[in-house]
């Protein structure tokens, strides 16, 4: 049997920057998970993907990632999403310090 | 150390032009990513979990103060203020723009360095002993044939679009101080009964996914047969090597499935086509490449300052006593800066620490420095009569951490603080373990202990082959962290055991200090080593210490 959809996000690193950005609802690209789209359908989070990968001058390596509904927009599932939109943990850096 | 020729600045200004136009050619929309990937990763771009990340090479881990000055400025200028040298002897930097990234090469080149082939799928930066040229214990200086390797597989055409990378180290040494058994292969200077110099060829080593202790490929091999023998192996890898699973593509993986003795007879028939195209010029450029390697002119006198600081202050004692090693001339000591201070970061050096570290190699150094796969920096040629005013300088720049060889002396890949690839965490890890223990003020005490954490099965940290490895993975979107016992990068190359279940992230340092404590209660005497109290007792005492509720459970 298929696995049930978890609702997710569209994230990808900036070209020039090479930062984390989420793909938000109005077709544009965010530095802030909260205001990324929150997908919860299969076929539109596919479609709203093959949208972001298009967009090969602004971004690169567009994909999917697991979120789940916070008190102010998405919120990351796992870890992993978790340091990409603080920043690194031995210094105040990134993310954690430029938002 | 080797300087450039007109061909070498040349080449390499060509390259970095190619690249800006490559870039170029990125952000205008002409390349996708899928094309411009290889070529940046060819001149050492990665992108990472934050920004960009690129990785200089340090050719053999040599440098001098200008290159170091210029690490400094593209730390400052491009970057954070900070570097992170690496377990290659390289550096990278975590937070460049890619549209700076044209510049920051350009710089680079202006001292001679450069980025090329510090990843993809070909040949890597050549390591070597970070003790070369000093070490009492060696044979000769094996640095020249390093850049002879590093010329000759520099854009070579037959090895781009290789199957996987391919790792080599060089080493003279009596004792092994480049683990060489872990790389793809290794070149060991030798001499034979006759008393004649050449080369020892080992293969087949690795850590990664399916760690590999190194064979012994060729036993002696004389000077003129070691480039197109290393020509024939890898030309051997290259086509038979397997290409349906990266996973499998290494040559560790190839000599496992067609045995030691296939790989031999397939490198010696590629070896009698080859030869004879290597008419004697590799040999020429050889002798040439040998005079830039000629020993500094050593001073002789007195070492009397070095004798009353020794006697008459402690920490410089215990700094002394603990990162230097003996020097081949006499009066002189190789100095190993510890880049591991209790609690930072392992290889990280502020731009101003660089600058420092350039101005001491330039004034009791020699004019040189060097970067060990320990991710420490070496000063390897400094008179005993400078040791004090050495050590004063680097107290200045907070470099004087006194550990070398210690439990805090550990070897940490950027992790998921940084990588792409990792499965976790590894450089808090390493920054909890260092800090617990200088609180507990025992590692003079516990000696000679190597902890080496990799964030992922890849290695990068040399898990494997650390007195204790851990290694960190992603266990049902949990971080866990598995403890290896008994690996040895040394001569004496082992693979550590795996001593049980992981740990959760707040569980691996408390499950560390058990360890050691296990060991400082079990070891015959304090002559006694971690490694040789585990030699000496096996995995199962150890694991009573590390898994105390399962022992009393089985009570």
């Amino acid at each position: 049997m298929p696995r049930a959809f978890t609702p997710k996000v569209i994230t990808a690193n900036a070209l020039i920057e090479g930062d984390v950005i989420y793909y938000t609802s109005d077709d544009t690209w965010s530095r802030q998970l909260s205001e990324a789209e929150f997908l919860t359908d299969e076929a539109h989070a596919q479609l709203r993907l093959l949208d972001a990968q298009q967009q090969a001058s602004e971004v690169v390596g567009a994909y999917l990632a697991d979120a789940k509904a916070g008190e102010n927009g998405p919120e990351p599932t796992h870890f992993r999403e978790e340091f990409r939109r603080t920043g690194p943990s031995n210094y105040f850096h990134g993310k954690q310090a430029e938002l | 150390m080797y300087q450039y020729n007109d061909f070498d600045s040349a080449f390499l200004a060509e390259r970095n032009r190619q690249f800006r136009a490559q870039v170029e050619r990125r952000v205008s929309g002409a390349l996708t990513e899928d094309e411009f990937k290889p070529l940046r990763l060819m001149n050492g771009v990665y992108l990472q979990l934050h920004a960009y990340m690129l990785r200089v090479a340090i050719p053999y881990g040599t440098l001098n103060s200008a290159q170091m000055d210029t690490l400094a400025l593209l730390a400052e200028k491009w970057d954070k203020g900070y570097g992170h040298f690496t377990t290659r002897q390289n550096i990278q930097y975590n937070w460049p723009k890619l549209s700076d990234i044209p510049d920051m090469l350009d710089a680079l080149a202006k001292v001679e360095m450069h980025a090329i082939q510090t990843s993809g799928n070909t040949i890597r930066n050549v390591t070597a002993d970070h003790f070369a040229g000093a070490a009492a214990d060696e044979i000769e200086d094996p640095r020249p044939i390093a850049e002879l390797i590093r010329q000759w597989s520099t854009d070579h055409p037959e090895f781009q679009f290789m199957g996987r990378k391919f790792k080599i180290a060089v080493a003279a040494g009596a004792k092994d101080r480049a683990v060489l058994k872990a790389h793809d292969l290794a070149v060991r200077v030798v001499k034979n009964d006759a008393g004649a110099v050449g080369y020892q060829v080992l293969v087949g080593g690795g850590l990664g996914r399916t760690p590999m202790i190194g064979k012994v490929l060729h036993d002696f091999l004389p000077r003129e047969d070691l480039l197109p023998f290393i020509e024939a192996t890898v030309s051997v890898w290259n086509q038979i090597g397997r290409r349906d699973n990266k996973y499998k593509a290494r040559i560790k993986i190839t000599v496992h499935e067609h045995g030691l003795e296939d790989i031999r007879a397939r490198v010696d028939a590629r070896f009698a086509q080859i030869r004879p195209t290597f008419t004697g010029f590799d040999q020429e450029l050889f002798e040439e490449i040998k005079t830039h390697f000629a020993a500094p002119s050593f001073r002789n006198v007195p070492t009397d300052a070095f004798d009353a600081a020794y006697d008459a202050d402690p920490l410089f004692r215990s700094w002394v006593d603990t990162n230097l090693a003996e020097h081949r001339a006499s009066g002189y000591a190789i100095v190993t800066v510890s880049i591991k201070k209790h609690g930072a970061t392992p290889g990280d050096a502020s731009a101003e620490q660089m600058r420092a570290l350039a101005e001491i190699a330039k004034t009791y150094g020699h004019d040189e420095l060097r970067i060990s796969h320990e991710q420490n920096v070496i000063l390897p040629h400094v008179h005993k009569s400078d040791l004090p005013a050495v050590y004063a300088a680097l107290r200045d720049v907070d470099l004087h951490t006194a550990n070398i060889g210690l439990v805090s002396d550990i070897i940490a890949c950027p992790g998921m603080d940084y990588c792409a690839l990792a499965t976790a965490r590894s450089i808090p890890v390493a920054q909890q373990i260092a800090t617990r223990f200088d609180e507990l003020k025992l590692e003079h005490d516990i000696g000679h202990l190597q902890i080496k954490i990799s964030g992922c099965i890849n290695a990068c940290g040399h898990h494997h082959v650390g007195h204790i490895g851990i290694l960190g993975l992603d266990r049902a979107g949990v971080e866990n962290y598995q403890i290896t016992l008994g690996g040895d990068a040394t001569d004496s190359a082992a693979i550590g055991e795996r001593a049980g279940p992981g740990f959760a992230y707040d569980e691996i340092v408390p499950a560390i200090e058990r360890l050691i404590q296990g060991y400082l209660e079990m070891r015959q005497g304090p002559e006694e080593t971690f490694l040789e109290a585990y030699r000496r007792l096996g995995l199962a005492p150890f694991k009573a210490w590390l898994y105390p509720e399962a022992q009393a459970h089985a009570a």
